[in-house]
């Protein structure tokens, strides 16, 4: 008796080759910082202080994290109250002014408030509408 | 007990990080250590899985179609719904995962007073998931601005559309008030979704409880508890440039928001989440429907002996003969 065999063409079982560009791109993409970004971000913004201004609205500390809020209620209290006078922690009286007050001693706006926005990629829109010094006036 | 104890193991996740950084002053475990530990076992596990499944041989063609496969010239076919070459399934493919479509078609049955079934068309988890898995996206998009300096512009840009209604400062985002819908929206389906609570489990509700812990204390950090996001950048620095520093001073609520994006990250690959990666693995989907055009044969097959009724004639061509049974070939 005679037996053949029958040989059929085979397919192959998976798709290697798109498995592997799928994955190239996942972590190409998810990696991006590890070999995108420069490598200066490591220091933090370098911020000018002026010299000669007398201490902040409030402690440094304070300042960091939560001038904006502080802006917020100086902003919502004069538009809304008229209440213009704002007395800090140690009983020291300000106007509640962004221009007339916070960048009266931060003048420098663009190594001030600029440099750490831009670290952290925040664009306060105040800008439109505020003087950012008296000498625009 | 299934929707409990998840939320009892967040609860003693977040005290870990509290204790370990509040009162136990551990910054170098929390804020190097850990994230290190969390992505090495994020992408080995990824990895694996991936490993794992790109082995597993996909014989015959499985699409789940929902439209006239191409058959003949005149009869109308569906090209998305029934794919029959590799730029269609990528249209379908892209359509599914980036607007659920197939989730687009849930309908749900209800046995109403009658009684009558009813079939009704139900959008709700379709549009919890869309809103959910989409700002989830852009929030983590948005978190690039800690990992790249300088921050490229798609992100600021990404970052604008988002605070587009300039409420409060620092602005309230979009996406965060939208993420928090979703999420209340999704653990509440399964509490009180009948069937559905009844086949939820331990590991359904964990990633809702951790990611909502995510989304919590990230929002504590931005609108509540202020912390000193500079020096969180600074830190997010260090690590990717591997400088090995942790400024001092970074709040116990940021190393809590931190070492739940740990646990998440390095749960993922082990977890249900891997959907993200499996979505490109399902074959009901991933395949084109062209059974029709194209013989698939399945590579397993065995080499089958054959013996054709020509070699059957052969062998016993003289019995045939002898009894008179008639011949193909003379
Ligand atoms: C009377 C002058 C004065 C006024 C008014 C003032 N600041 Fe300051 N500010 C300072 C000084 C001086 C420092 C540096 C404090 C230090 O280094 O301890 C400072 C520090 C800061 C810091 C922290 C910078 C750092 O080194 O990390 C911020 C943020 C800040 N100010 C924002 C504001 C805002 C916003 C306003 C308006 C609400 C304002 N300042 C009003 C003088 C002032
Ligand atoms: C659409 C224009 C506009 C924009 C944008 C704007 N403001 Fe104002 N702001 C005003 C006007 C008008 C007043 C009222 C001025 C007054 O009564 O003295 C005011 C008042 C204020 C005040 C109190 C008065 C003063 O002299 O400063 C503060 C503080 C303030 N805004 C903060 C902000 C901050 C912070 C931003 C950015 C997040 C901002 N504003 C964006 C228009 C604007
Ligand atoms: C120490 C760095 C630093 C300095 C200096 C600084 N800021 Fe900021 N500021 C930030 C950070 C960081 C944020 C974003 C906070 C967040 O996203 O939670 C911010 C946010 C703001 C916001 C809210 C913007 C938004 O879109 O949410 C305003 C308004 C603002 N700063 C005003 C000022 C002004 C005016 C000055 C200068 C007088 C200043 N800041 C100086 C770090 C700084
Ligand atoms: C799964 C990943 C993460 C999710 C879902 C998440 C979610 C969130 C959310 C919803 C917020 C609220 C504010 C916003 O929407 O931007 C937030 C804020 C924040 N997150 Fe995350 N986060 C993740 C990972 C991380 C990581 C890895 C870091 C470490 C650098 C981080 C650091 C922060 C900080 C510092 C804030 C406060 C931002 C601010 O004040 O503007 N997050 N996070």
């Amino acid at each position: 008796m005679s037996w053949k065999t029958l040989s059929r063409e085979k397919e192959k079982m998976n798709d290697l080759f798109k498995i592997v560009i799928g994955l190239v791109l996942f972590f190409g993409l998810f990696s991006i910082p590890f070999w995108a970004g420069s490598s200066s971000g490591g220091n933090g913004p370098e911020i000018v202080v002026k010299e000669g201004t007398e201490a902040c609205v409030e402690s440094k500390e304070f300042m960091r994290p939560n001038h904006m809020h502080l802006l917020d209620q100086w902003r919502d209290s004069v538009v809304r109250d008229n209440d213009r006078v704002y007395t800090n922690a140690s009983g020291k009286h300000f106007e509640k002014s962004l221009t007339k007050t916070c960048l009266n001693c931060h003048s420098n706006k663009e190594e001030f408030c600029d440099r750490c926005h831009d670290y952290m990629g925040v664009k306060p829109y105040c800008w439109s509408c505020h003087l950012s010094s008296e000498e625009q006036i | 007990m299934k929707i409990l104890s998840p939320l009892i193991l967040l609860i003693i996740l977040i005290l870990i990080a509290w204790v370990g950084t509040a009162l136990a002053g551990l910054e170098t475990l929390f804020g190097l250590v850990i994230p290190y530990v969390a992505l090495i076992l994020f992408i080995a596990g990824f990895l694996y899985r991936i490993y794992y499944w790109s082995r597993s041989p996909v014989p015959f063609r499985i699409p789940t179609t929902c439209g006239q496969a191409k058959s003949l010239d005149w009869i109308k076919r569906d090209r998305f719904e029934s794919p029959s070459n590799l730029f269609e399934t990528l249209i379908r493919m892209a359509m599914e995962i980036l607007l659920f479509r197939s989730l687009f078609r849930n309908t749900k049955a209800e046995l109403k007073p009658g009684p009558n079934l009813h079939y009704g068309s139900n959008k709700w988890l379709w549009l919890g998931g869309m809103v959910f898995h989409w700002t989830f996206l852009v929030i983590i998009l948005r978190h690039y601005r800690f990992f790249l300096e300088p921050i490229p512009f798609v992100i600021s840009l990404t970052e604008k559309i988002d605070s587009f209604f300039q409420v409060a400062l620092p602005i309230l985002y979009l996406s965060d008030i939208l993420i928090l819908a979703a999420l209340t929206f999704l653990i509440l389906r399964r509490i009180f979704g009948g069937p559905v609570r009844y086949m939820s489990l331990f590991q359904d509700y964990f990633p809702l409880y951790l990611i909502s812990g995510i989304v919590l204390s990230g929002m504590m950090m931005r609108y509540l508890t202020k912390t000193d996001i500079i020096k969180v950048k600074q830190l997010s620095q260090s690590l990717i440039h591997f400088d090995f520093t942790v400024p001092s001073g970074i709040g116990a609520i940021f190393y809590i928001h931190l070492f739940l994006v740990c646990v998440l990250v390095s749960y993922f690959p082990y977890s249900k989440l891997m959907h993200m990666g499996g979505i490109f693995f399902s074959p009901t989907r991933n395949l084109a429907n062209n059974s029709r055009e194209k013989r698939h044969i399945n590579p397993w097959n065995p080499d089958v002996k054959i013996r054709t009724y020509h070699d059957y004639e052969e062998d016993f061509r003289d019995k045939m003969i002898a009894s008179g049974i008639p011949l193909d070939k003379d």
